[in-house]
């Protein structure tokens, strides 16, 4: 597998399968481990960072199954291509604009990707379509396991895993659901839910991450606190809370089908028709279409487009995926019209003879 | 320097990492207290920058003065010399002996994020205690960059050797395992 393929596949947090799949995009948990004899990231020499990744290289490397790993050094790897990890969630932006040795393996159909030298000199992180920690906790521990039999953990009797940052320390990991939420938006009920979220120390963050806007009606809860309470104690917080969450959303939509369904079939229809014809079209537009476009397919006011047809076009479309697809590097002003290109060739050819019936 | 907010010397410097860039403040007692007791900006519970001027906001409201506090911030940590200022300043610690050498300090903060201090969950199968040990590596490596540095090559060989004899122990005792 090379880098290049990954545009061509869907991904697995995309796949738009699983259960509550139509709000739930897709469960992810972390784990943050550090080496026990070297110092953490931000305080390594050049000489450490060599160290740690060749030590954790090999420790990946071990893991069962790794032939199915790409594994990249990301200081060969150029600013686009890092640019489409970070969209496809495989790495994070800080690891991204990191300097010295660093990498990241991740596995063909990219449900589990392993980050070395980012904040913490190891980040591994499992992704599962739709509403299912239980199955990404299984195999996170045991990918956790495979390589703590290479290698020797920071660990501390009473505080546990160690972490550059002291928000991380203890279980080291980090729950968290993605979740498609416009109804909630619209109906301006979502500050109300986070509000409440943050009384029980769950944190909100949009579509990538700590300082990242609300991209598309996207948000992400996750578990604030990481010492004091054991992994499935934080797993079923956030696996309770989530259900409740999607109630609320399923009721705002019940809401705006009953009470103002001209309305939102209205915005639902010229969302579609903006995407279907623009000459161009910005990536914050497009993401704020799409949403509607999306939430208007799981309402069935749109029939002829599939939910894993907008989930692509969600990653398609952003900068680093659209100037892949096309094969050319493009400034912002080049991008937006190639963009709008690729959304109408997509959407007419989609629906293709059915779109006569609307 | 003086204070961004007034003409009194500026003996408190915070570094605020929330909203985008982290953003420089240098700002006097009287300010810095006002500026800490504000609610942040950035409403995320238990974020990082909050959590130290939560803790900064305690000390201060304990009594202890900003020359107390800045003698505690010269404090190193033996393993890998970060200063517990530089933490303050960077939010991001140096090296896992931090949590032990810093341990008075942390635990007030950790207990502000977590609301608890002992950890409950997984644990490894490679005892803390090997974890501890191994952390004199890093020491070790720190002080034979140092010597290599200072042209004192007799001493830098001296560190490689026991290096060396760490990590090699370090492998039997992981083997037999």
């Amino acid at each position: 597998m090379e880098l290049n393929d990954l545009t061509r596949n869907r991904g697995e947090w995309l796949r738009g399968s699983g259960p509550e799949c139509d709000i739930v995009i897709s469960s992810r948990i972390r784990l943050a481990r550090n080496l026990a004899d070297f110092p953490f990231v931000s305080r390594a020499s050049e000489s450490d960072l060599v160290q740690i990744e060749k030590a954790l290289k090999e420790a990946v490397l071990g893991i069962q199954g790794s032939a199915n790993l790409l594994y990249l050094d990301l200081e060969t790897v150029n600013e686009l291509d890092r640019q489409l990890l970070v969209e496809r969630h495989l790495i994070s932006r800080e690891h991204a604009e990191r300097r010295g040795a660093r990498a990241v393996a991740v596995e063909a159909s990219e449900r589990f990707s392993l980050m070395i030298n980012e904040e913490d000199h190891l980040r591994i992180q499992v992704m599962q379509s739709g509403l299912d920690l239980q199955a990404a906790w299984h195999q996170i521990n045991a990918l956790d396991d495979f390589i703590e039999r290479k290698v020797t953990y920071a660990y501390h009797e009473r505080l546990g895993y160690l972490t550059a940052c002291p928000t991380n320390v203890g279980t080291g990991m980090r729950v968290s659901v993605m979740l498609h939420l416009p109804a909630l938006v619209m109906t301006r009920q979502i500050d109300k839910v986070f509000r409440s979220l943050q009384k029980i120390s769950l944190a909100v963050r949009g579509l990538y991450g700590e300082g990242s806007q609300a991209m598309g009606d996207f948000y992400q809860i996750s578990n604030q606190i990481t010492l004091g309470r054991s992994e499935q104690d934080l797993i079923k917080q956030v696996g309770e809370i989530v259900p409740k969450i999607i109630g609320y959303e399923r009721q705002a939509r019940d809401f705006l089908v009953r009470e103002s369904h001209k309305n939102l079939h209205d915005r639902v229809s010229r969302a579609y028709g903006i995407l279907r014809t623009a000459q161009t079209i910005s990536s914050e537009e497009t993401m704020h279409l799409l949403s509607s476009v999306r939430m208007g397919v799981n309402l069935g006011l749109i029939e002829d487009l599939e939910i894993p047809t907008v989930n692509d076009l969600f990653i398609q479309t952003q900068p680093a995926h659209l100037q892949k697809i096309s094969g050319v590097e493009l400034e912002t002003a080049d991008r937006d019209i190639e963009r709008a290109r690729f959304l109408r060739r997509h959407l007419n050819k989609e629906n293709g003879e059915k779109s006569a019936r609307n | 320097m003086k204070c961004q907010r007034c003409d009194r010397p500026a003996t408190f410097h915070i570094t605020e990492l929330t909203g985008g860039k982290p953003q420089e403040l240098h700002l006097c007692e009287e300010h810095a207290r006002e500026y800490l007791s504000q609610p942040s900006q950035d409403s995320s519970v238990g974020s990082m920058a909050q959590a130290l001027a939560q803790h900064a906001a305690q000390q201060m409201a304990l009594g202890q003065t900003a020359e107390e506090l800045a003698q505690l911030d010269q404090q190193l940590c033996p393993v890998c010399g970060i200063s517990f200022y530089e933490f303050r300043s960077q939010g991001r610690l140096g090296c896992p002996h931090d949590y032990v050498c810093f341990q008075q300090r942390l635990e007030p903060l950790l207990l502000n994020i977590h609301g608890a201090v002992e950890h409950t969950g997984k644990t490894p199968t490679r005892s803390p205690a090997a974890s501890l040990r191994r952390t004199q590596l890093i020491r070790l490596r720190r002080e034979m960059k140092e010597a290599i540095d200072e042209e004192n090559y007799e001493r830098a060989s001296r560190l490689r050797d026991e290096i060396q004899r760490i990590e090699q122990e370090g492998q039997k005792t992981e083997q037999t395992k």
